[in-house]
């Protein structure tokens, strides 16, 4: 069971469990995003409220597999609290890990990458089972599409 | 149906031991298939006649006067001729029509039969358990046409509720109903849904993609007018399915899609359409594909369709019973709870696990069952879900493939527990 012990992280399972930052945010003045797995059925809506420049509060709602739902859920406690610019730079960070070829980057930049996702480090596992990626990133592309409809 | 006169041989082991795909390891495990509903497995009989045809026979159809494109025309022919006896089809050569699949076969009579017989003030009546296959092309000819479609309910049990049965046929030119639910295993009493119909003065076309390859269908004694199905539920190869209908309705209906082979005459003002099945076959048809569909129907004639049903009866309730013991209500089956009017499809609802994460673990056990809406979104929201988990069995199906697939959910259980 090796490999789905990869994908099931301890940590992973706790967040499906008990997800963190669930709820709802009055909008305004927070801005209110949606986003769809058109073909699991899977669904997050992300709330999103943005004060100078920084990402003061976020909340979720939605549901889906543990996958999504851990992963929004790690994604939220990530990203909450962090300047525009470094949860931009924490997207482009988790989309990498989430494609082949930040799977084998050079050791190095890998290890650092790793590092600096903390526990979302955790989904690492997904990129080995193809179908699942999109689970990991939908909670992702609706937070970025959140933060291109704010900044538009 | 010729295995109502057959001595049974039916052995599902030896059914098992005629699948070369049934020998694979799977994350070091022999493969345990349960996505029959989805398509089966072939017996080399199948792979075999496809290989002989492609090394020795292949030639295009009803073109050549060589040897060999005789040879190919005759087998194309012949497996029309076989599909067609193996449904009790009254002219089984003139009435069978091959097409891409059960979709393609749906849309065929949307969009020839329907948009020539129906418009404003007519309806088509389909189910809530239909799969997309039998609602979106209606709800394209009411965007073309103006004709209604309006939905026969399904009930708390799992079974298409007919209480107002009279008032919904009001006005109805078409009954469009699936012989059985690719969700639910709920199978249909397709004989009283058509004489429903005729007696409002309707016809009634049966999605047969899940009937037809588990158990016997005869177009004769259901009385029906139009029956679609898939080469590849019924042991055959995919790229073919098969639309049958009645000669009184095929001959007056027009063309499908235009090109070489459906026409009798060309010129610069205009064409004709040829007669018979062929102009609804334009361009070059599934050849290879019509040959191994051809021996999927010998093999299952000589399994027996009626020992078929009974072995996927039994396998069916005892999966039913053993699911029941070892979850209690930690696992919901989503259809009939008993083998009643019910097929070998079984629709499970985990508690506290996602189905994605159920066939996930399921996978590491070699088990193959699919995840999600299954295609039927209207049914899922009918009964308040996203997707469940469906196991389904094949001929070659055997109580073993349960007790895997019990082994797999317990640890599913336990590790999201």
């Amino acid at each position: 069971m090796s490999n789905l012990e990869d994908l099931y992280r301890e940590i992973i399972l706790d967040h499906y469990r008990s997800p963190r930052n669930r709820g709802e945010l009055a909008t305004p003045p927070a801005h209110k995003v949606e986003g769809f797995n058109p073909l699991c059925g899977d669904e997050v809506t992300v709330y999103l409220d943005v004060e100078d420049g920084v990402l003061k509060d976020i909340k979720m709602t939605g549901h889906g597999c543990s996958i999504s739902q851990s992963s929004s859920s790690l994604m939220s406690a990530a990203v909450k609290g962090k300047s525009l610019d470094d949860v931009q730079e924490t997207i482009t960070t988790f989309k990498e890990l989430m494609t082949a070829s930040g799977a084998s980057a050079d050791e190095e930049t890998g290890a650092k990458n790793l590092r600096s996702l903390g526990e979302l480090a955790a989904l690492a596992g997904v990129v080995k089972f193809p179908v699942r990626i999109k689970c990991a990133t939908l909670a992702w592309n609706t937070l970025q599409q959140g933060l291109t409809e704010i900044s538009a | 149906m010729a295995s109502g006169q057959r001595v049974s041989s039916f052995n599902a082991r030896r059914v098992r031991n005629d699948i070369p795909q049934l020998t694979r390891q799977v994350h070091g495990r022999t493969i345990t298939y349960l996505d029959s509903g989805a398509s089966s497995l072939q017996p080399r009989a199948v792979i075999d006649a496809m290989s002989t045809y492609y090394r020795l026979r292949h030639a295009n159809v009803h073109r050549g006067v060589y040897q060999t494109a005789n040879e190919a025309t005759e087998a194309y022919e012949d497996a029309r001729a076989a599909v067609g006896r193996f449904i009790g089809a009254p002219a089984p050569a003139d009435e069978i029509v091959f097409t891409k699949n059960t979709t393609e076969s749906i849309n065929l009579i949307a969009k020839v039969w329907g948009s020539a017989n129906l418009g404003p003030g007519d309806t088509v009546l389909v189910t809530e358990m239909e799969h997309h296959a039998n609602i979106v092309p209606w709800f394209q000819l009411r965007e073309a046409t103006g004709v209604d479609v309006r939905f026969i309910p399904v009930g708390d049990d799992y079974r298409l509720d007919l209480t107002n049965l009279d008032e919904l046929l009001r006005g109805v030119k078409l009954v469009s109903v699936t012989g059985m639910s690719n969700v639910l295993g709920t199978k249909n009493n397709v004989r009283q849904l058509a004489d429903a119909a005729h007696g409002v003065g309707a016809l009634i076309a049966v999605d047969g993609a899940q009937s037809v390859s588990h158990g016997p269908v005869d177009v004769t004694n259901l009385d029906i007018d139009f029956l679609a199905f898939s080469g590849h539920k019924m042991l055959g190869p995919t790229g073919i399915g098969v639309l049958w209908t009645r000669q009184s309705v095929l001959d007056p209906m027009g063309p499908f899609l235009g090109g070489g082979g459906m026409i009798a005459d060309v010129r610069l003002d205009g064409f004709t359409p040829a007669k018979g099945v062929a102009r609804f076959e334009a361009g070059t048809p599934p050849i290879a594909e019509a040959v191994g569909l051809h021996a999927a129907v010998r093999y299952l004639e000589g399994l027996g369709m009626d020992n078929v049903a009974a072995h996927e009866r039994s396998l069916t309730e005892d999966a039913l019973t053993r699911l029941e013991e070892a979850f209690d209500e930690r696992i919901r089956v989503i259809g009939p709870p008993t083998v009643i009017d019910r097929g070998g499809v079984i629709s499970l609802d985990v508690e506290g696990v996602h189905p994605h994460d159920v066939a996930q673990v399921l996978d590491e056990f070699g088990v193959c069952v699919r995840p999600g809406h299954h295609c039927a979104k209207p049914l899922m929201r009918r009964f308040h879900l996203a997707a469940t988990a469906r196991a389904s069995f094949g001929p070659y199906s055997l109580s073993d493939d349960t007790t895997v697939l019990i082994e797999a959910l317990e640890h599913a259980l336990k590790m999201f527990g």
